[in-house]
């Protein structure tokens, strides 16, 4: 989407830090009244730049204590293979993130478990059963921050 | 004291996973409660931090910016500095959208966008390579995303 000035940046900047934000705040953050907000958040959010909403939770404080990345090899490759893989792993409820990458891996996951064991039972009977897996390399996530991304330089391009 | 989230809290947050963009009215009629208890509950979990944001995504792809590189990093560890010197670093490349840390056989993950493969060259020599006390890089480029939610077996 070209077209897109400093005001709708500025918006895009608002809304990926607070969703919930009314179009009445954020046009009197940006200097526009309600209506107008409304119209841009909404031609936003047409051309698809606005793709939703997405809830972070303190996991932890929910019983969820370990986020585990994997990173997975297939040992066979060919269309159905892909197809049949995709299929079994975003069926599984504790894989929040499929992302098939090209590189040293075929597939990133991301985990989410209760503890440490509750990691094992998933990596065993869910992610080692899966149809087609070959080697998988884990990292328990310490940290991570997301960042507002290139809002500021966008402008001028 | 942090209250601790109760059953109601859960079936709440299991239906705002669900379906983040449905209206508060219709998540309560979801939930079982009522809208006036269903903002009263949001409101104390996002006071309390077991809500800790709710964003909106932006679709990167849309707005112009096709590559995005997943770059994993093993930094040289002699140095005590060097994960809080790295990141300072990594904070100050505007294409990088997010910074993770682990415990494994990859230390730290920077996720990069760029216009194309042209642009991708140009941040990646410039602003990657230059990053400091880094031993080893190893890139992942993304082909797509098949599933991306924050849901959890509440």
């Amino acid at each position: 989407m070209s077209g897109l000035d400093g005001t709708d940046l500025a918006i895009l900047r608002l809304l990926a830090a607070d969703a919930t934000r009314s179009a009445a705040e954020i046009g009197r953050a940006v200097g526009l009244g309600q209506p107008a907000a409304w119209r841009r958040i909404r031609s936003l959010t047409e051309s698809g730049v606005l793709a939703g909403r997405r809830v972070v939770l303190d996991n932890a404080a929910l019983g969820f204590g370990v986020t585990v990345f994997l990173g997975i090899r297939l040992a066979a490759k060919g269309r159905t293979s892909l197809e049949d893989f995709e299929r079994a792993v975003t069926a599984i409820p504790e894989v929040q993130l499929v992302q098939h990458v090209l590189g040293q891996f075929d597939y990133r996951l991301r985990i989410t478990a209760r503890d440490i064991s509750d990691f094992e039972r998933i990596l065993r009977r869910r992610i080692m059963t899966l149809p087609g897996i070959g080697q998988v390399e884990a990292n328990v996530l310490l940290s991570e921050e997301r960042r507002p991304g290139p809002l500021g330089t966008l402008a001028q391009g | 004291m942090k209250s601790m989230p109760d059953a109601t809290d859960r079936r709440i947050l299991r239906q705002l996973l669900a379906d983040p963009e449905a209206p508060n009215a219709v998540l309560a009629g979801r939930a079982g409660v009522t809208p006036a208890s269903l903002w009263r509950r949001l409101e104390r979990m996002r006071e309390t931090g077991v809500i800790a944001a709710i964003q909106s995504r932006i679709d990167w792809r849309a707005l112009g910016w096709e590559v995005e590189v997943s770059l994993r990093f093993n930094l040289d560890k002699t140095n005590p500095r060097a994960f809080d010197e790295f990141m300072a670093a990594a904070r100050d490349v505007p294409e990088v959208i997010e910074i993770q840390t682990f415990l494994g056989s990859v230390d730290l993950r920077l996720s990069v966008i760029a216009r194309d493969m042209a642009h991708w060259q140009q941040i990646y020599r410039d602003r990657i390579l230059t990053l400091p006390h880094v031993s080893d890089i190893d890139a992942l480029m993304l082909v797509s995303t098949i599933k991306d939610s924050t849901e959890l077996a509440l």
